[in-house]
């Protein structure tokens, strides 16, 4: 730390902010020393947090890319595919005579399955709660790191090796699992149930079992650290609304991760050693298997009693993200910061009474069905403050239209379109007509996966500086965002049409049904956006890495102008996060325009006669 | 891993962190047993009742409990000769449990209720083997915490006190698991 001179230190920090005696003993060399501790096993959480983007980012692509090639299936399933043969190999089969290479069935439900595990888990859990929990929880809260960095490298690299399972799956001879990411049985309870089922199937939840434990080491220590680890004067209600959002996310995987870990178990039993907790009177091309008793909607409570907190565990880190970057860029205090941690607070509470209307249809007795649908429609009332909340701090602000704030603008647009077709689907009795067709799809795409993603941009956007000490190109952002903007809506809004005249989901193709022949061209507008919007996800990709070694340089400590105590740190990050002394919280963190005051960090003191807080 | 610890606070972080990790595990086990309740109320279920080795197994590991919390109370007062031997008594009764429910499985499958057989059967085998595998965790701890005790200068200091805490915390925490499952277990039939 002797580099650091003490001119470059905040003088407030140097005077008011308190000693911990971090910096009193030397940390040794297990930090930052070498390139193996400093880049790869590194315990320190902004390093974990770019690994955690960047592997994200890689398995975004992937997931990507396979959504476009079944996309190209369903929108133009006439032409040959044949040019995908080098990359898929024997799942393009080539017809001998004619020269057209179609996709193979069984591969597409796979590509189907891997698409919806990779971006839920992989992508929107791991990468964007992973990375932006690790790198703002301590920096947020004035704390030198996580309260066990060990845990959190650990964190890292059980997801790491999930992927590695899961990436392996994908080049199995009888390829990966392809029986819905929701992996109902008896499709994942039977090897032999399909091609995907045998060792796809193994392969699939072993990763999964590893990705709970790095969800489970992760929210441990995210948890602990806020509750332990906030420097002095940093109350729970002046946490910035990042914080709030990750320490609820970080509770619901707590709570909910280890019962999808139960359900998995019981699935284990059931593959391996025989047992018929999930299984019942099957029939295997005619022969009746001996497994009785056993009941597969078991199952689905089990698997949805984490699978409905996990959208939150998703969407929520995506809404907190998008309060600070709304409130930073509209130069505006955050409109109602109580009634928005109330509200993040309430979706967290009500996200586990609500699982059963994922599965109205599929036998739950309909009166139960009746207190589900209350529960979810009450969803709406926190989700609207919300709402109402950010329109109303972007309303007379002194909006800086850049980058991250058409992301978080874009990202409130998202989650209003998306939000309102959940109160359809949230009826039992509307969901009768609705259920498993493509406008479930345009659901929850919207509101979950696009919104979340915004919220993610918005995010790396903004931090970008603080992880990278540069800039990403404004303009190439631009490109992304309207890119993305226009391509997301153009592919999910049609698909609303298209579920609401039945069309369902997940089927190979349309061809054999009179019903949906009329929908070709829908189809086809629908693939092309989505190929649009693949390549301008690249435009971003180029910008990220061209920007971390040739980005404009951050040339001042707190670029934005924000309150929050990450940008009180020197533009080099350091081991312990801040060279001297700890700072001391004085206030909330959007004290924006107050006073005649552009902005008022947290840890300067309330001048006299000034009310603190809100 | 100790300089991120800030002394203001009165619950250790280690120990808060434990104590999550505890909260997740028993979601893991409310799941389990939910999902008991709703196949039982299903139908197709066969009763039957518990070897002696179950009764004998709870009454080893509430022992087992009882010890270790007398060990670590003789570890805070110094005592060094007590705290070894409890330890050490505590260790064994850990494995004696083990190998009780061992026993109470084969005596089980010997009265022809077979892990394959009806789900009432798998359900006790799978609360009774994951239980056990979370003991397991615990005489792992508990190893640890023999190992520092015969291979550390005997030395009570803060430190190491928040060490040997984690072990008893989380070791009553399997203990009271098992009284929570045999309970319900019976209260189920």
């Amino acid at each position: 730390m002797a580099n650091i001179t003490v001119q470059e230190q905040d003088v407030l920090i140097k005077e008011q902010g308190y000693n911990d005696h971090f910096h009193d003993h030397h940390h040794g060399d297990k930090y930052q020393t070498n390139f193996i501790f400093h880049y790869i096993f590194s315990m320190d959480h902004k390093m974990i947090a770019r690994q955690f983007l960047i592997t994200g980012m890689i398995w975004a692509i992937i997931g990507a890319a396979m959504s476009v090639v079944f996309r190209l299936q369903l929108g133009f399933p006439e032409e040959s595919l044949t040019w995908i043969k080098p990359f898929l190999g024997k799942w393009i089969v080539v017809d001998a005579s004619t020269g057209i290479g179609k996709l193979a069935p069984e591969f597409y439900y796979a590509l189907v399955t891997m698409h919806g595990t990779i971006l839920v888990f992989f992508v929107l859990t791991a990468g964007l709660s992973g990375t932006f929990s690790n790198l703002l929880i301590p920096l947020q809260l004035g704390a030198r790191d996580m309260a066990s960095p060990f845990m959190n490298m650990l964190s890292y690299w059980f997801f790491f090796l999930a992927g590695i399972v899961m990436f392996y799956s994908l080049f199995l001879s009888t390829g990966p699992f392809s029986g819905g990411w929701v992996a109902y049985p008896p499709l994942s309870a039977l090897p032999q149930a399909s091609s995907g089922s045998g060792t796809g199937m193994t392969l699939w939840i072993v990763s999964l079992v590893l990705f709970v434990v790095s969800v489970l080491l992760g929210g441990i220590n995210y948890i602990t650290t806020v509750l332990n680890l906030r420097t002095k004067g940093m109350s729970l209600w002046r946490m910035p609304l990042t914080i709030w959002a990750f320490f609820v996310t970080a509770i619901l995987g707590l709570l909910s991760f280890p019962v999808l870990a139960s359900g998995f178990f019981m699935l284990v039993f059931d593959r391996s050693l025989g047992t018929s907790f999930f299984l019942s009177d099957i029939f295997i091309a005619g022969q009746a298997l001996d497994r009785v008793g056993g009941s597969p909607i078991l199952y689905q409570h089990l698997f949805w009693f984490l699978g409905h907190p996990e959208v939150y565990i998703i969407i929520l880190p995506a809404m907190g993200l998008v309060s600070e970057v709304l409130s930073v860029h509209a130069r505006k205090p955050i409109f109602g910061y109580r009634a928005m941690v109330y509200s993040i607070l309430a979706i967290g509470f009500l996200s586990f009474i609500v699982w059963a209307h994922h599965m109205f249809m599929s036998g739950v007795n309909p009166f139960i069905s009746n207190f589900f649908v209350i529960f979810t429609l009450i969803i709406a009332v926190p989700s609207a403050v919300k709402v109402f909340n950010w329109i109303t701090t972007l309303y007379g602000g002194n909006l800086r239209l850049n980058t991250p704030m058409l992301f978080a603008i874009g990202f409130v647009s998202m989650f209003i379109s998306g939000g309102l077709t959940g109160i359809f689907l949230g009826n039992s009795a509307i969901d009768i007509q609705m259920h498993d067709t493509y406008f479930v799809v345009a659901h929850f795409h919207i509101v979950m996966g696009v919104a979340a993603f915004f919220g993610m941009f918005a995010g790396v956007y903004h931090w970008f500086p603080k992880m990278y000490g540069r800039f990403m190109n404004e303009t190439l952002g631009k490109i992304h965002f309207w890119g993305t903007m226009i391509s997301a809506y153009a592919i999910f809004w049609p698909m609303h049409y298209i579920g609401m005249a039945g069309v369902p989901r997940r089927y190979y193709s349309f061809d054999n049904f009179d019903a949906f022949r009329h929908f070709t061209d829908m189809n086809k507008f629908i693939t092309v956006f989505a190929i649009i919007s693949f390549f301008v996800q690249l435009v971003f990709v180029i910008n990220f890495f061209y920007s971390i070694w040739y980005g404009k340089k951050m040339k001042t400590k707190n670029p934005w102008e924000a309150n929050t105590l990450e940008w009180t740190t020197p533009i080099e990050p350091i081991h312990g996060n801040w060279p001297g002394n700890l700072p001391v919280v004085h206030r909330w963190a959007y004290d924006y325009n107050k006073d005649e005051r552009e902005f008022v960090q947290q840890h300067v003191p309330l001048k006299e006669g000034e009310v603190g807080d809100h | 891993m100790e300089n991120v610890i800030n002394n203001r606070n009165r619950i250790h972080p280690h120990k808060f962190a434990l104590w999550a990790a505890m909260a997740s595990i028993s979601m893991m086990f409310g799941a389990f047993t939910s999902a008991y309740i709703v196949k039982q109320a299903a139908g197709n279920w066969l009763e039957f009742s518990f070897p002696y080795e179950f009764y004998w197994s709870t009454a080893v590991i509430l022992l087992s409990s009882v010890t270790l919390h007398y060990s670590f109370s003789n570890f805070r007062n110094k005592e060094e000769k007590k705290y070894k031997q409890l330890l050490i008594a505590s260790l064994g009764l850990g494995i004696t449990f083990v190998v009780l429910q061992y026993l109470g499985w084969t005596a089980l499958y010997e009265r022809g209720v077979d892990l394959k057989g009806n789900v009432s059967g798998s359900f006790f085998y799978l609360l009774s083997g994951i239980h056990a595998l979370h003991v397991l965790g615990g005489i792992a701890a508990m190893i640890v915490a023999m190992l520092h005790a015969y291979t550390l200068k005997f030395n009570v200091t803060e430190k190491r006190i928040n060490r040997f805490d984690l072990v008893v915390n989380y070791w009553h925490f399997v203990d009271f698991l098992w009284i929570y499952l045999v309970i319900f277990l019976l209260m189920s039939k």
